[in-house]
């Protein structure tokens, strides 16, 4: 671009910082690849042709009921997201839309939950979920997330950048706020639904802290308890073993993303512009 | 007329998010500081007033004091080095490299991996003897060493998982706001003489502070939200030098079941959170008015 004399020796310098730091950076994963390719004898031996092997993989499939804890977490990850596009839009919609006096202070307020998130508050969440009776079911997981303040904060945003006029060519045509809101808002919004889809589904698919307090049995384990529970029950040294189950457990979200790579980003980007 | 029409439909359309924001959210931040001033009721004998009881035990109780500074020593390496990475991994893959796409794969990959299965992935690099680590410290002699078994070096072999979880995450928002600079401000800078440095420093950095606020926040946030890692590698452990806020608060609530206790414990959490949040209204005011 600018000057031509250093810039040869500054881009392969740039080059060479670039991939050392992605080598390194990809280093841990292509280890636990390794190991969990290779016979249990190969543990720690880097033979390039050492024999390949999925058996580690079907060791741990039979081991413990990984196909469950996936059902689990994508039943867990589904009702997550559909009820907070739902219960966010919806209030979203009232903030950008119907304002009224205090609306303003109650959107404050409500931004709170973005501070004071749900893990903070698990002691007294875990008494109120027992109390209901929902202790170890899905719905017990997904309650303290549903009414996301990020959410409603990202709909509110694009829902203010809807021009006037569409919503009143609507109102014009007799068409009612709930059908103003699924016709105009929502549709005019599909790239925030989709960049906050996707981050919620990474958020939920990975979470753990509070799905290990409310969960005991294997019904109703996501993915990342289960994987937790397997790993530690006299596995310990086996890393064949335990490395092939973390590789098993994160390869579904691990290849939606290697495929829709551009998408991922863009919307982890998207959810970062406020 | 039209002011109470406005409040009609919003609390229709309010009033699922208020139960469960109320239920999950506000409701449980007042129960656990009245908790707080309450002992543990434990069978037959009730919850009883205690005022400051739980309190003046945790200004007695050395774990608590071993987890708030390795908390803070946690949050002053992690949230500093995993930014500066951030950026300069936004640098770098925004420069004109070969590969671009994979080296930004490699950056961002860590960043969708359940932290659980980070650990479990690290604690395989970590260990002695089969671990990478381990074996490449040994062809200079220094193998042999546990990094999470022994307490001189359990919590910087955290900080390294975290960093390495984070700093991906992080430089998607500065690429994002790389992006958004205009490049006739950069090309000025440029005819004016200013060599890559001067730029980075008196335009780009400049024009990300905003960004770099929001990551900032963030990172806090991660810094003491963030625990499974702990939960999965070393429980705290050993003699507390991993043992961290939320951790504890897990552990003395559903491994001790003193509730009383931990409630005050979070309070502490909620002190820090709400002070963060006081910080980040005054941030969020001034964007607003130039919106």
């Amino acid at each position: 671009m600018s000057n031509n004399r250093a810039s040869k020796g500054t881009e392969l310098a740039v080059n060479l910082l670039a991939w050392s730091l992605a080598l390194f950076w990809i280093l841990p994963l292509l280890f636990a690849i390794w190991t969990a390719v290779h016979p249990p004898s190969y543990v720690g031996r880097f033979d390039l042709f050492s024999p390949l092997t999925l058996e580690n993989f079907i060791r741990v499939w039979n081991a413990a009921p990984f196909d469950r804890y996936f059902l689990n977490t994508f039943m867990l990850v589904t009702f997550v997201v559909i009820s907070q596009f739902v219960i966010c839009t919806l209030a979203a919609y009232a903030f950008a839309v119907f304002p009224f006096r205090g609306s303003d202070w109650i959107f404050m307020v409500v931004l709170v939950q973005m501070m004071v998130m749900p893990e903070v508050l698990l002691v007294r969440n875990y008494a109120t979920i027992s109390s209901m009776g929902l202790i170890d079911t899905i719905p017990a997981i997904a309650l303290p997330y549903l009414a996301s303040a990020f959410g409603i904060f990202l709909f509110r945003q694009a829902f203010k950048s809807v021009p006037k006029e569409m919503d009143e060519a609507a109102r014009m045509e007799g068409a009612g706020p709930l059908t103003i809101l699924w016709r105009v808002y929502v549709p005019l919004s599909k790239s925030t639904y989709l960049a906050y889809g996707l981050v919620m589904v990474a958020y939920h698919w990975n979470n753990f802290l509070w799905p290990l307090v409310v969960t005991n049995s294997a019904t109703t384990r996501p993915i990342t308890v289960g994987l937790q529970v397997f790993s530690t029950v006299e596995q310990g040294i086996d890393w064949p073993t335990v490395t092939a189950a973390t590789l098993l457990s994160v390869s579904p979200l691990l290849i939606a993303f290697l495929i829709f790579q551009r998408q991922f980003v863009q919307s982890f980007m998207r959810s970062g512009i406020r | 007329m039209k002011m109470s029409r406005n409040f009609l439909i919003s609390f229709a359309l309010l009033f699922p998010a208020a139960v469960l924001l109320i239920a999950f959210t506000f409701y449980p931040t007042v129960a656990t500081l009245i908790d707080s001033v309450y002992s543990t009721p434990r069978g037959r004998r009730p919850a009883a007033f205690v005022g400051t009881g739980n309190f003046e035990r945790m200004v007695a109780d050395p774990v608590f004091h071993r987890a708030f500074i390795n908390n803070l020593i946690y949050a002053a390496v992690v949230i500093p080095v995993s930014m500066g990475l951030a950026l300069a991994m936004a640098l770098l893959v925004n420069a004109r490299i070969k590969g671009r796409g994979f080296v930004r794969l490699a950056y961002f990959t860590p960043t969708i991996l359940p932290m659980i299965a980070v650990a479990n992935i690290w604690m395989f690099f970590y260990t002695p003897d089969y671990g990478l680590i381990d074996q490449f410290l040994r062809l200079f002699g220094w193998g042999g060493t546990n990094w999470l078994g022994q307490s001189s070096t359990a919590l910087w072999a955290l900080i390294v998982i975290t960093i390495w979880k984070l700093a991906g995450f992080f430089m998607i928002f500065y690429l994002a706001a790389l992006q958004q600079i205009p490049p006739t401000l950069l090309e000025a800078a440029t005819l004016e003489g200013a060599n890559y440095f001067q730029r980075l420093r008196r335009v780009i950095l400049p024009l990300m502070m905003p960004t770099t606020l929001f990551i900032l926040i963030n990172a806090v946030i991660e810094a003491f939200r963030l625990v499974d890692h702990v939960i999965a590698l070393t429980r705290g452990g050993p003699n507390n030098s991993t043992q961290l806020l939320l951790h504890y608060i897990y552990q003395v609530a559903f491994n001790f079941w003193d509730t009383a206790y931990a409630a005050a414990l979070s309070v502490v959490m909620l002190v820090l959170l709400g002070l963060i949040a006081l910080f980040q209204f005054g941030f969020l005011d001034k964007r607003i008015h130039y919106r």
